[in-house]
């Protein structure tokens, strides 16, 4: 199979032998990253453009990361140093970088839409890093890669997805991108952070966390922005915690080999009691560490898109 | 001069449905036979309505016309020949210009532009609130005797209770109804289009269905409380249909108005994050428009307004959060309201009341084909089929969503004070070949 699309925009436009391609690719170069020297030279000449508009240091030191050991030469742009604080338009903007002649750009805005919005626009490749509340693809595959790694496969599995749901690119990815290959997806949070009609994504709603958790393989908790208490959605950290978060106590009764992830930065003692995050079931580091080499394959994939067009 | 217009079927919604001729002479409807006409000498000009319908004008109570203040967006002189070309008579400017239309100077400035570029009849609507900040009324006995034929904050709601209750008291001295955009901004807040399941998969913020119709409920016991006449603008959901239509059992004196992209099309129209289908209200769910369409067929929803609002590409062309809200209605209107008489939910003499005489009852503008009546006149070409072409629009907006759709019926001939404004002379699309886009909207029952 070849891999023939020029952007990664969200998990719903790739199709399961996609993402399992895309996995597989990630097995060999997350053994990149095992080298002494890790880096191979896929990507020489090939330039790639970080461009930032919301703070993210994770994401984007991941992608960077990956570029540098496939040897692209990679630039980064933040929202404050980019032009729209000029009044350029984000079309504009990416116009003129595209004037520049890199081969993949790398999106990660505030807007939904942001990143299909570019790619519709631009030769280059588009990779979504985070659209909104939209998707974040390279997040959801990174989640997919872990499992599977843990667990041999994603079929059958049981997923539970905890926390603010409405606002959460990372869950809507997530919830695409389990179901797709054949595992359960089950959320649960509070109701003022369940969005309407979620379920048409092909998940179930909990009716507490417990039920939730109850025969999960993973449990994924969200992170919770400090700043929407005061838009209601939660009346104190100290009632998020006890209710909502992920502590010893709740855990009781779940199965052996449960993992716990969470797509970071953890809020420590809100989303998740300290202990459990330092605790045995935690696959919060690994997650950080295939994210390199999930974003190593994608980059490869993509540029090879980039370079089949090219001959054209 | 004289015109004669020969053959049509004239409709005068509660009046007149016949093959008839009508005479115009000196700006007025002068005759009205059924008998052919006699010979008027060569001062005549002959109109051939045969096989066409003859209607009073038609009339867009909802309209942004962006002059003073956003000449880049649209003129009066470009959307009053929009709204010709679209069949209208008048049309009714919302007071949300810069400056705003708050004051004497600001009506008169638009009244005499139309006068002078105009060709059709414009009837601005005044400023509920000075400078549509909710925080004091604008002087309505000046704005009235300026020329305003209504009072609205359209865009903005009047949030404060206390001075919507004293706007409709205080309107009411003056004979002015009251328009209201029904939006409760708390619960609206962020929001970029309806609240549901496709917001949801696209990961966009909702606007609930509850911001407009806790309005429209709050709005109806204040006009119960005070007797002024209310008019609800853009209706969208279901649930304000049914408090309009229990209201107006009860005998509340409340009229409301639709927009065709509300009867038409759904949240659907929004994927791939459309931004030509963003607009406030936002388009609904199936089950909302089916309610908006049952509203105009029973009569809970008397008329059928634009809302136009035309806007440079540029501003469409960006992340849809940040896309400014609204479409350019005017050039579609007549056609894609003549689908309800076509999907059998009204009757042609009803569509036409919608769509001209019902305003003309709200605002108190006088619209009928009596002889003596001023010869505000729309002639339709029902038959006519052919494909919306955006960028031949006369407005200076070319943003809708239904660019390329395939439809049918059109105002061939506009008359406003006797006086021919529009005449549609076998005009060509700019791309006669382009493939239609697929009927949007197919009606359940056929
Ligand atoms: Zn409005």
């Amino acid at each position: 199979m070849e891999f023939n699309r020029k952007d990664i925009l969200d998990m719903e436009s790739l199709s399961a032998d996609e993402i399992n391609m895309i996995l597989d690719t990630a097995v060999s170069m997350k053994e990149i990253s095992g080298r002494s020297i890790k880096k191979v030279p896929t990507l020489r000449g090939k330039t790639v453009i970080l461009f930032f508009y919301e703070p993210s240091t994770r994401t984007r030191a991941s992608f960077d990361i990956a570029a540098k050991r496939l040897s692209a030469d990679s630039i980064s742009l933040t929202g404050s140093s980019s032009s729209i604080v000029k009044g350029e338009t984000l079309i504009d903007t990416a116009r003129n970088l595209e004037a520049m002649k890199p081969d993949i750009i790398i999106l990660r805005h505030a807007c939904a839409g942001a990143s299909h919005l570019l790619a519709g626009r631009l030769k280059s490749a588009v990779i979504n890093a985070g659209d909104g509340m939209h998707a974040h693809p390279t997040q959801s595959l990174l989640d997919l890669f872990t499992v599977r790694e843990k667990k041999g496969s994603i079929k059958g599995l049981r997923i539970a997805i905890l926390g603010d749901i409405s606002h959460s690119r990372v869950a809507r990815s997530d919830c695409i991108g389990f179901t797709k290959l054949g595992a359960e997806v089950v959320l649960f949070g509070p109701p003022t952070m369940i969005p309407k009609g979620i379920e048409t994504l092909g998940v179930s709603v909990a009716e507490n966390i417990e039920d939730a958790i109850c025969g999960a393989d993973v449990v994924m908790m969200l992170r919770i922005q400090k700043e929407r208490q005061k838009s209601f959605l939660f009346p104190t950290e100290r009632e998020y915690s006890k209710v909502f978060g992920l502590t010893r106590e709740k855990l009781k009764n779940v199965k052996d080999d449960i993992l716990i992830m969470h797509p970071g930065p953890v809020n420590r003692g809100l989303e998740l009691a300290s202990d459990v995050m330092d605790g045995p079931y935690s696959v919060i580091l690994d997650q950080v560490t295939n994210g390199v080499a999930v974003r190593m394959a994608i980059l490869y994939l993509v540029a090879g898109g980039v370079r089949n067009a090219d001959t054209d | 001069m004289l015109i004669l217009i020969k053959g049509g079927r004239v409709i005068d919604p509660g009046r007149l449905d016949g093959i008839n001729d009508i005479l115009i002479k000196d700006g007025k409807i002068a005759e009205i036979s059924s008998e052919g006409s006699t010979a008027f000498g060569s001062e005549l000009k002959e109109i051939n309505a045969t096989g066409k319908i003859v209607t009073p004008g038609l009339i867009d109570m909802h309209v942004h016309l962006r002059e003073p203040g956003q000449e880049y967006k649209e003129t009066i002189k470009t959307g009053c020949a929009a709204a010709a070309r679209g069949g209208f008579t008048a049309v009714c400017p919302m007071p949300n210009t810069n400056p705003v239309n708050d004051n004497r100077q600001v009506t008169e400035y638009i009244m005499g532009k139309a006068a002078l570029e105009g060709k059709i009849h414009v009837y601005p609507v005044g400023a509920i609130s000075k400078g549509l900040e909710g925080s004091a009324l604008s002087e309505y006995g000046e704005l009235k005797d300026a020329g305003v034929v209504a009072l609205s904050d359209d865009g903005l709601p009047v949030m404060n209770s206390m001075l919507m209750r004293r706007a409709m008291e205080y309107a009411g001295g003056f004979g002015l109804p009251i328009i209201s955009h029904c939006e409760d901004l708390d619960l609206a807040a962020g929001g970029a289009m309806n609240e549901g399941e496709v917001a949801t998969s696209m990961g966009l913020p909702g606007i609930p269905n509850a911001s407009e119709s806790i309005m429209v409920m709050r709005d109806i016991a204040i006009c119960e409380l005070t007797g002024t006449p209310l008019h609800i603008a853009h209706v969208s959901t279901k649930e304000s249909v049914h408090a309009i239509r229990d209201a107006k059992a009860r005998g509340i004196p409340v009229t409301a108005e639709t927009a065709p992209h509300y009867f038409t099309l759904t949240h659907d129209a929004v994927k791939n994050y459309n931004t030509s289908a963003k607009m406030n209200p936002p388009l609904r769910a199936a089950a909302d428009r089916e309610a908006v369409r049952q509203g105009l067929a029973d009569g809970t929803i008397d008329v059928i307004a634009t809302d136009h609002a035309p806007h440079a590409a540029y501003e469409k062309d960006v992340e849809f959060e940040l896309a400014a809200n609204g479409i350019a209605g005017l050039e579609t209107s007549l056609p894609l309201s003549l689908q309800l008489v076509e999907d059998g939910l009204l009757s042609l003499t009803d569509l036409i009341d919608r769509m001209s005489k019902a305003p003309a009852r709200i605002l108190g503008i006088d619209n009928s084909l009596k002889p003596g009546a001023p010869a505000d006149i729309t002639i339709i070409n029902l038959e006519k089929s052919y494909i919306i072409d955006a960028p031949s629009f006369a407005s200076l907006g070319k943003n809708t969503p239904f660019d390329g759709l395939q439809v049918k019926g059109k105002a061939v001939v506009t008359i406003v004070g006797g006086e021919i404004v529009w005449k549609g002379r076998g005009e060509r699309s700019s791309r006669p070949q382009a493939a239609p886009k697929k009927v949007l909207y197919v009606n359940p029952k056929q």
